[in-house]
């Protein structure tokens, strides 16, 4: 077994150091209170071949590796999360099933703006009233002539305000279950294509998450990706791979939250030494750094088999729920050792702790993962 | 336009620390970069061949490990990269570096020369005025900026109470501060084509020197003896008028006998 990077995977990884230390910290406070999408520092990503990471330099990719993605969204969580949510949205979501079950036309079309990051990409298909339950999807589909006309609508859709390009599913055919979902490639410009409502929330909270409406919106029949009835298939084996870039996003996060911890507890003072000193909170690191220690291996190990071509859709599941709970864990235990300044905003800590939450439930709550897990060993 | 920039790995001295018994620099598990004037001397150079169209190679003298920087430097933009490597350059001062600098430079062809001020590991910023001597090509040192024209540069070249403007005809040589520019990050398409390049090692035969003019017996600078300074102490503010401060500061300098 080896564990060690490779050569370009440790020179990216300074590139990536270097580029959060000077280009994300700086920010993630303030666009975490202001609510203001990361908008320059994307584009500065895409310039550096961050958004297309994982895939060939022929389609406009950098020809790096999955696992050095899996990095990228890691580093940046560790400073700010809806930075990288904003990539892991982006490349696993909207760039991997264009990648995998577009034509050859499609990709030729889509990929080379999105790997460059011209293009920010969106996957859309939670509803209002189809969540967890993601195969009642009301939206519906219906071929006219040339076109595929939309109607229904989408929420909580990540990158939605500022993404091009989004994946969309809908009914094509309700009488067939799961096998009448059918999944569309959509330009923002489409007609009858709107941005609804953008919510306002705990954590991630400059990343923009929107409400999608189509009302008689005209999809070009060539905009069908992969064939009617493969939609929920695609989006199935779309957050298979994505739950690997939360879960690095969680545990990058819990690494942010861990420094941030050991730092403070060498600095700050109480009866007379520096708190580090009390067997309490020494104890909170062993724990945290253990937790940390096992997401990683998890991490990096569904990100492994992926990149090998092996099956990995439990070990994704098994990485996204355990990586989110030390998120939680972590970043919980974090603030406690920061005491009362940790509730508060001088320190980042806070922040690490709204932001873990989400990783927990979106791409399939803890619940949903641990259905995947368990049915797959008990089937 | 070729143009050469010369590059050197340092240790990162941001993450070095002194042996608090010794005084002396602890090396071990210390980071290597690529001296920082020397970042500035490559961003340089590259955007030049963004603006103008040139190959850009980055030439470095130092031991294999010193590949690393040269990958680095690949990985920034760099076209080709050149690694000067030998036993017998051990051991040499400025002198003898900048001969065998100069000699691969004269080797590979040039019409530009960008290096760095100096190396934060040496501070002596001789390396790149001896290269340009070696040569007999012109030299501005302490460069603030660039303007690429057609066969000739304007250079604008710091002083401690002003600048020049200079106009430079190629081929020539600019040793780069940092005020130059904003070195660029690697970037992710370099990155995972780097190890694709090859690197052109050169030895002293490459380069016909005779050994004794390179390494420890081709140095002019002998080390007498090394240590660190002691802490100054501290100042004292005279806050008075100026003409009466020069008073009081000349009766303190007599009385010491600097005066
Ligand atoms: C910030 C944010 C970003 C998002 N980004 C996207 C995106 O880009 N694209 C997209 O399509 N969606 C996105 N989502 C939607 C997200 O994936 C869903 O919110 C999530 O799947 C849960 O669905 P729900 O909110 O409807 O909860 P519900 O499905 O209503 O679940 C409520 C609770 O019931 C539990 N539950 C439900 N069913 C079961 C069951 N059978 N057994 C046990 N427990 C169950 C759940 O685990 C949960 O605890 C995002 C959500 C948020 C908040």
């Amino acid at each position: 077994m080896d564990f060690s990077l490779t050569r370009e995977q440790k020179l990216a990884k300074e590139m990536l150091e270097k580029f959060v230390e000077n280009e994300v910290r700086p920010i993630a406070a303030e666009i975490d209170a202001t609510e203001k999408f990361p908008f320059e520092t994307v584009q500065k990503m895409g310039k550096l071949g961050i958004m297309g990471l994982p895939y060939e330099r022929e389609l406009g990719g950098a020809g790096g590796d999955y696992i050095t993605y899996i990095m990228a969204v890691e580093e940046l969580a560790k400073a700010c999360a809806t930075t990288s949510v904003v990539l892991s949205a982006h490349v696993s979501l909207c760039c991997w099933p264009i990648y995998a079950y577009g034509t050859d036309e499609q990709k030729n079309k889509y990929l080379p703006k999105l790997l460059k990051g011209e293009h920010l990409g969106a996957f859309a298909l939670t509803e209002p009233n189809a969540g967890t339950d993601a195969a009642s999807q009301q939206t519906t589909a219906k071929l006219e002539g040339d076109y595929y006309v939309l109607n229904g609508s989408k929420v909580f859709i990540t990158n939605g305000g500022y993404a091009d390009i989004f994946i969309v599913f809908a009914m094509t055919d309700k009488l067939k279950g799961t096998k009448g979902i059918s999944a569309f490639i959509v330009e923002k410009g489409f007609e009858g294509f709107s941005i609804g409502k953008i919510e306002e929330k705990m954590g991630i909270r400059a990343s923009s998450t929107a409400e999608l409406i189509f009302k008689d919106c005209k999809v070009p029949k060539e905009n069908l990706l992969g064939k009617e009835g493969m939609g929920f298939k695609i989006a199935m084996s779309t957050l298979d791979g994505g739950r690997i870039g939360i879960a690095a996003q969680a545990l990058g996060i819990a690494e942010g939250a861990l420094d941030e911890a050991v730092k403070y507890m060498r600095q700050r003072k109480q009866f007379g030494k520096p708190i580090a000193a009390f067997q309490g909170l020494q104890f909170y690191i062993a724990e945290m750094a253990t937790r940390v220690e096992a997401a990683k291996q998890l991490v990096y190990k569904a990100a492994w088999k992926k990149q090998a071509g092996e099956s990995y859709g439990v070990d994704a599941a098994m990485a996204k729920l355990y990586a989110s709970e030390t998120a939680m864990y972590v970043t919980t235990k974090a603030v406690q050792i920061f005491g009362g300044y940790g509730f508060t905003k001088d320190y980042p800590v806070e922040r690490m702790m709204r932001d873990s939450k989400i990783t927990e439930i979106y791409e399939g709550t803890s619940e949903v993962q641990k259905m995947v897990i368990s049915a797959n060993i008990l089937k | 336009m070729n143009i050469l920039v010369f590059i050197k790995q340092v240790p990162d001295t941001n993450e070095v620390k002194i042996d608090p018994k010794t005084g002396t620099l602890i090396r071990e598990g210390v980071p290597s970069i690529i001296n920082p004037d020397d970042k500035n001397a490559l961003e340089e150079a590259l955007k030049i061949k963004e603006s103008k169209g040139a190959r850009v190679t980055v030439v470095t003298m130092g031991p294999p490990q010193a590949e690393k920087a040269l990958r680095e430097a690949l990985s920034m933009g760099a076209d080709e990269a050149v690694l000067l490597t030998d036993r017998a350059f051990a051991g040499a001062d400025t002198w003898a570096t900048s001969l065998v600098l100069a000699k691969a430079a004269e080797k590979i062809g040039y019409d530009l020369i960008f290096a760095g001020r100096q190396a934060i590991d040496g501070d002596t910023a001789q390396v790149g005025p001896e290269i340009a001597e070696h040569l007999n090509i012109p030299q501005i040192t302490y460069v603030e900026k660039v303007e690429a024209l057609d066969g000739k540069l304007i250079v604008r070249r710091a002083l401690e109470d002003g600048y020049e403007v200079l106009s430079v005809n190629m081929p020539c040589l600019l040793t780069c501060i940092k005020e130059l520019n904003q070195p660029r990050y690697m970037n992710m398409y370099d990155i995972f084509t780097c190890y694709e390049k090859e690197i052109k090692v050169m030895n002293i035969k490459d380069l016909d020197i005779e050994s004794e003019r390179v390494g420890l017996s081709g140095s002019p600078t002998k080390v007498k003896k090394s240590f660190t300074k002691g802490p100054k102490s501290q100042g004292e503010i005279i806050d008075v008028p100026a003409h009466e401060a020069a008073n009081i500061v000349c009766e303190k300098l007599k009385f010491v006998h600097i005066i």
